[in-house]
């Protein structure tokens, strides 16, 4: 594989893709978009399999010298590298999901794959200002596809969208200028390796927090997420909960955490702060939501905040387990949208309360829904499990306090997530209509059933997934290592009594 | 490695059953589902005579990698010792039976090969938790099991209550995996490890130290044992988390008989004996685990004496049970909470799987007051209940031999006694009132049922039946409820059963006669169930008389520590103290046992006025424990309403009024008066001005990397 530029092959089939779908009429678009992305998870278990775990730290590496400073250079990590497989693994089944789009359909199937190439973009840049690029201009066909092919009220939603991630990346740009100018080079590897100055720090972390923490998102700057997930259209919502979420976490372990250490370990009560509050208080109101997407997108800012937690806790366990929830969120949320946009097709409401015992007429589907649901509650065998625990104890190790909060999640999803299925799935057949719905089709199962199977191979054998990352985290985990906060824990030695001392305990309480 | 089949059988059977569903027919998946389980059940036996004999050893058997990350690993693994032994025969013997008695109680269900999936993928679930080898494996099979009880409770998805009643079991128990995933991560941060041997080898060593939780400073193991227990309180339905039990009948009762009272409900005894040499290391947690048990096993069975629904007499008083073993456990009798654990199962299931029976003979109805006279209607069911309640309620002679409970139970109330500290003084008290409870209720339930007049005439359910003879329109389960249930909470449900009881008082003979028949059978005859109902009776018959008096020399007598090898803490002189409590303590059991029947024989048999003149005479305490002391109200109260009022708070008042009128929606304020000023040269777009924004940003940075 070596010098094979595959991650470039892998940017270009989708930007080709894009550029034919706009010219083609919508059958021709639409087979174009679903072979184009087909061909990029190809690549990508290509790529996969040809990554060489315990090998260099980059691989796949690419440079081209642009001008002056900045050049076009790429290259991926075991992290990097998980989250490029979960983009390729989710686009053609957000391609599949499109099949109710009828109007401008070329546009749309190419806005999907140009958010594509961002996104591998994002994922894949080893230079600073190539990744700020992917990184704001995923935001344009974002913001074009709920804007156009979004609900009644997609005006104001992909506003708000835009607004609130616009907003912190003007700082991020900013401080990135600064980092370039003191360390000398735009290239990431360095920079992750760079001491910047600890005062300093300080305002680099807090610029770019204001763009991850929005990305992420956390509470409060979550907003825009639920009015965006309720005006977009089903695959927007997919691509949105599963890959375009995970932009925040990426940087937080990309940048943040390796290239300001310092400054992270000052902030982190800041950060188990909001994510305290984003879990208790974006769960009790997913609980009130009448409306499914809305619902699903609040339960999805509850989720990254054991990201936010976990990331935070400054030991392996953490930054793995914040990885694989990530990961299963994006297989999950992914799921669940599509789950809604299954009977979306159908009945075009997304009000909870207009379907109702859908286990009898539609079996199958409720089925997929109790997986998804199961994996989302974190049942132990699901995706949801893994890295759930893991962030949760590797939390526990610094703060007993914020991990106590944060595991109330566990209740308070189980909750919300099984009165949802309840008010779908059980229940009598009250309105003719949702009761007369067909169940799952091949395409639908097509799309449901890969899902499925990686929402339990990552949680029976999530070392798959743990592998490749395991150096990369181990790297991190020991830049970390000079700011870790001590923990409040702090257990003593213990005072063993000798056994006879013990016995004659024994004997003495009777 | 026959446990690998063990295990796996069952978890094959539910796929394959599952997803063949109904397309081979009804009988493939119940062949499948029910022969897995008599395989793993035929395996089992041998294991654990092995164990018996004292010619096995513990074995680990590895499955998969599971998880590493960083100094954290834990992966599947299969561990069979003594403990495990005990509770594969309890698990796969009362399975297998509670598959095939299915056979016959579900045969009129359209989703048989449903129900039989999720049977057995409980009994796989339930057998990863035994065979755990680490603390999170545990944990899997625990959750495991709290997913398919929630499936059996809601398996009539579509009555209201039902639905209600399988959240409600789910959450209450995330509440208990709270405690038992921060007392795993204590347990990691404590012994860098989740593996159980390493753990339990290292437990004494953290005799003394302290940790920091949540901001004080606590005994190290006090904090993890208490975490852990918070856990196992949620499973096994003890006071304070034991709010899903009842309304878990909801399931069908071939579940209730499985789940509900010999296998899933005993997990958090086997999860306290499993790491006694932990708990061993706290005083306080054993106090707390004493305590609590003993407060369970009062509070429950006065309740029970009171409930006139069959399955909820029953739930309460494995409720109470449960508490028995808690408080054995907590008095450092692990042996004697497995033996009950064990005994009970046998008999528990049977008393289910009987009134499951009674159930079936009599169209759906479950309250007793339209029961009576059943005894010479279905006379192998009658025997097999009085078989199992003579094993509940302890009868036998001390010293001589008795029923299975009796063996046990007098284990239990001795060890608490001769434990000798004050908290142990008061579980025996609590024992002893309860056993006295627990002789009334189950003989309650006996003579109402069987005794007596019958008093069918003024159920709905055999009204319908009756109707339903008469040619019209088959019954199904959707009105399996009692007419409309209450949507939410078990609380209206009760008051619906109060409107039968002003209709029916149970004295009564009199009353409104449905049917001219004037016998008070409305003219319906109850038949006995099918042979594949009573076999198991009949099987389960066995196990609660001689289940005691075959298997006391293992778990409790002198033999214990032979037989557990270090699967469980031992304490030797505990057992002597036992053998040397005052006789007063040995007989105790037996006379309460006596009282508690001949109260129930005077009040059900002799003078049906005197329940109605004790209830007059009491009021106001026989309705709080009538309504269960009022649990549901309060926590209706303090945590459901208050949550849902918190979500729509934070959600109306602080996303929409605060964050975001003052983020986005105040900047866009902003923008479009500052564009009325603009308007002129500018489109007044605001996501134009954004682009604009955007486009510069690109220019500056261009310019800046050029320069």
């Amino acid at each position: 594989m070596s010098g094979f530029p595959i991650l470039s092959l892998m940017l270009a089939v989708p930007l080709i893709g894009a550029l034919a779908c706009l010219f083609l009429e919508a059958k021709a678009a639409r087979t174009v978009a679903l072979l184009a992305t087909l061909v990029d998870f190809v690549l990508g278990v290509i790529l996969w399999m040809n990554f060489d775990i315990g090998g260099a730290q980059w691989q796949f590496t690419e440079r081209a010298e642009v001008f002056s400073g900045f050049s076009y250079a790429l290259g991926i990590d075991g992290i990097a590298l998980l989250l490029v497989m979960l983009s390729v693994f989710l686009m053609p089944i957000c391609i599949g999901a499109s099949r109710s789009i009828e109007k401008r359909v070329g546009e749309y199937m190419a806005a999907f794959l140009l958010v594509e190439v961002f996104m591998l973009g994002v994922f894949m840049a080893q230079d600073l200002y190539l990744f700020y690029m992917f990184f704001e201009a995923g935001l344009i066909p974002m913001y074009l596809i709920i804007g156009i092919w979004g609900g009644a009220d997609r005006i104001y939603a992909s506003y708000k969208f835009f607004l609130y991630t616009l907003l912190g990346s003007v700082l991020m740009l900013v401080a990135m200028l600064w980092m370039v100018h003191t360390a000398g080079t735009s290239d990431i590897p360095t920079l992750m390796a760079y001491d910047f100055d600890p005062h300093v720090q300080t305002w680099l972390w807090l610029a770019f927090f204001a763009s991850f923490a929005v990305k992420m998102p956390m509470w409060p700057v979550h907003t825009w997420l639920p009015a965006a997930h309720v005006q977009a259209p089903t695959g927007g919502s997919v691509i949105l909960a599963g890959v375009l979420l995970k932009m925040g976490g990426y940087g937080f372990i990309r940048f943040s955490l390796p290239m300001f250490p310092e400054a992270s370990a000052y902030f982190a009560p800041l950060v188990w702060g909001l994510s305290m509050a984003a879990v208790v208080i974006t769960s009790l109101i997913a609980l009130v939501q009448s409306d499914m997407k809305k619902l699903i997108a609040y339960s999805s800012v509850a989720h990254m905040a054991i990201v936010t937690i976990g990331l935070f806790a400054f030991n392996t366990q953490g930054l793995e387990g914040s990885m694989l929830v990530m990961l299963s969120h994006g297989l999950v949320a992914g799921a669940l949208f599509l789950c809604v946009g299954v009977i979306y097709d159908r009945l075009h409401t997304r009000e909870i309360s207009r379907y109702g015992g859908l286990a009898i007429n539609m079996p199958r589907y409720a089925l997929f829904f109790l997986l998804f649901t199961m994996a989302s509650i974190g049942l132990p065998g699901t995706s949801g499990f893994v890295g759930e625990f893991l962030s949760l104890g590797g939390i526990y190790q610094v703060s007993t306090g914020t991990a106590l909060i944060c595991t109330t999640g566990i209740i308070l999803g189980a909750a919300y997530m099984l009165y949802l299925y309840r008010r779908v799935v059980f229940g009598e057949q009250k309105n003719a209509d949702a009761a007369a719905m067909p169940d799952l089709d091949l395409r639908e199962l097509l799309m449901v059933v890969p899902l499925a199977l990686a929402v339990l191979w990552m949680g029976v054998y999530p070392e798959s997934f743990i592998a490749p990352m395991r150096a990369d985290i181990a790297a991190l985990d020991a830049r970390l290592a000079r700011a870790k906060p001590a923990g409040d824990s702090k257990p003593t030695i213990g005072k063993a009594k000798p056994a006879h001392e013990e016995a004659a305990a024994h004997e003495g309480s009777h | 490695m026959s446990i690998i089949l063990i295990v796996f059988l069952p978890l094959l059977a539910s796929i394959l059953a599952g997803f063949a569903n109904k397309s081979l027919g009804f009988v493939v998946p119940k062949v499948l589902t029910t022969g897995a389980l008599f395989i793993a059940c035929a395996l089992s036996w041998p294991i654990f005579i092995s164990f018996l004999s004292g010619n096995a050893e513990a074995t680990v058997v590895p499955v998969l990698k599971w998880v590493a990350s960083g100094s954290m690993t834990f992966d599947w693994a299969l561990r069979v010792d003594a403990l495990t032994a005990v509770m594969l025969v309890v698990i796969t013997s009362v399975s297998a039976l509670v598959h095939l008695y299915s056979w016959g109680y579900m045969s009129e269900e359209p989703d048989q090969p449903r129900f039989f999936a999720y049977l057995s993928l409980f009994t796989f679930a339930m057998l990863m938790l035994v065979t755990a080898d680490n603390l999170v494996q545990m944990f899997f099979g625990w959750e495991g099991v709290g997913l398919a009880s929630y499936l059996l409770i809601g398996f009539w998805f579509r009555k209201p209550s039902a639905g209600a009643a399988a959240i409600k079991a789910f959450v209450v128990n995330r509440v208990g995996d709270l405690g038992f995933m921060l007392g795993i991560f204590a347990t990691y941060l404590v012994f860098g490890t989740v593996s159980i041997p390493e753990i339990l080898h290292a437990a004494p060593s953290m005799a003394g130290s302290t940790i920091g939780f949540v901001g004080h400073r606590f005994d190290t193991m006090t904090v993890i044992c208490l975490l852990l227990f918070i856990g196992a309180m949620g499973k096994s339905a003890q006071l304070g988390l034991h709010t899903w039990l009842p309304d878990a009948m909801e399931g069908p009762t071939p579940v209730s008989a499985l789940i509900h009272a010999a296998t899933m409900v005993t997990a958090g005894v086997f999860m306290v004996c499993r790491l006694s040499p932990m708990f061993e290391q706290s005083a306080t947690a054993m106090h707390v685990i004493t305590f609590v048990g003993a407060a369970t096993c009062f509070f429950a069975a006065t309740v029970g004496c009171t409930q006139w629904d069959i399955k909820r007499v029953i739930a309460y008083s494995t409720c109470s049970q449960l508490g028995y073993m808690f408080f054995a456990a907590g008095s450092g009798a692990y042996g004697a909470a497995m033996f009950h654990l064990f005994t009970h199962a046998f008999f528990k299931a049977l008393l289910f799987l009987g009134a499951g029976s009674v159930i079936h003979a009599m169209h759906h109805e479950q309250d007793m007051r339209f029961y009576g006279g059943l005894r010479k209607k279905i006379p192998i069911t009658f025997w097999t209940m009085t078989a199992g309640t003579l094993a509940i309620t302890g009868v036998g002679i001390a010293g001589v031999a008795g029923f299975a409970g009796f063996h046990s139970k007098d284990a239990i109330l001795e060890a608490a006694f001769a434990s000798g500290s004050s908290v142990g003084t008061f579980a025996f008290w609590m024992g002893i009132f309860a056993a006295l409870m627990t002789s009334f209720y189950s003989w309650r339930l006996v003579f109402l049922t069987f005794f007596g007049k019958p008093r069918w005439n003024q159920s709905e359910h055999i009204q319908h039946a009756i109707h339903d003879a008469h040619g019209h329109a088959d019954h199904a389960h959707d009105a399996h409820g009692h007419g409309a249930p209450a949507e939410e909470d078990a609380g209206e449900s009760t008051d619906h059963h109060d409107a039968h009881a002003h209709a029916a008082p149970v004295s009564g003979t009199s009353g409104p006669d449905y049917a001219d028949h004037g016998d008070g059978t409305g003219g319906y005859h109850p038949h006995e169930s099918p042979l594949v109902m009573l076999l198991p009776l009949l099987l389960l018959s066995l196990g609660a008389v001689f289940a005691g008096f075959v298997f006391e020399h293992y778990f409790v007598s002198d033999g214990e520590g032979e037989f557990w090898k270090g699967a469980l803490v031992f304490h030797e002189h505990l057992i002597h103290a036992m053998h040397g409590v005052p006789v007063w303590v040995k007989w105790a059991p037996f006379t309460v046992m006596a009282i508690g029947f001949l109260t129930a024989w005077y009040g059900y048999i002799k003078n049906l006025a005197f329940p109605k003149a004790v209830v007059d005479q009491i009021g106001p305490v026989y309705t709080f424990v009538y309504r269960k002391w009022m649990f549901d109200e309060l926590y209706d109260r303090i945590f459901v309403r208050p949550a849902f009022w918190l979500g729509n708070v934070f959600w109306k008042v602080l996303d929409i009024g605060v964050i975001d009128k003052f983020g986005p929606d105040g900047a866009a304020w902003v923008v479009s008066r500052g564009s009325t000023y603009a308007q002129k040269v500018q489109s007044g777009y605001l996501y134009s001005y954004a682009l604009v924004m955007l486009l510069g940003l690109v220019g500056a940075i261009s310019w800046v990397i050029a320069g």
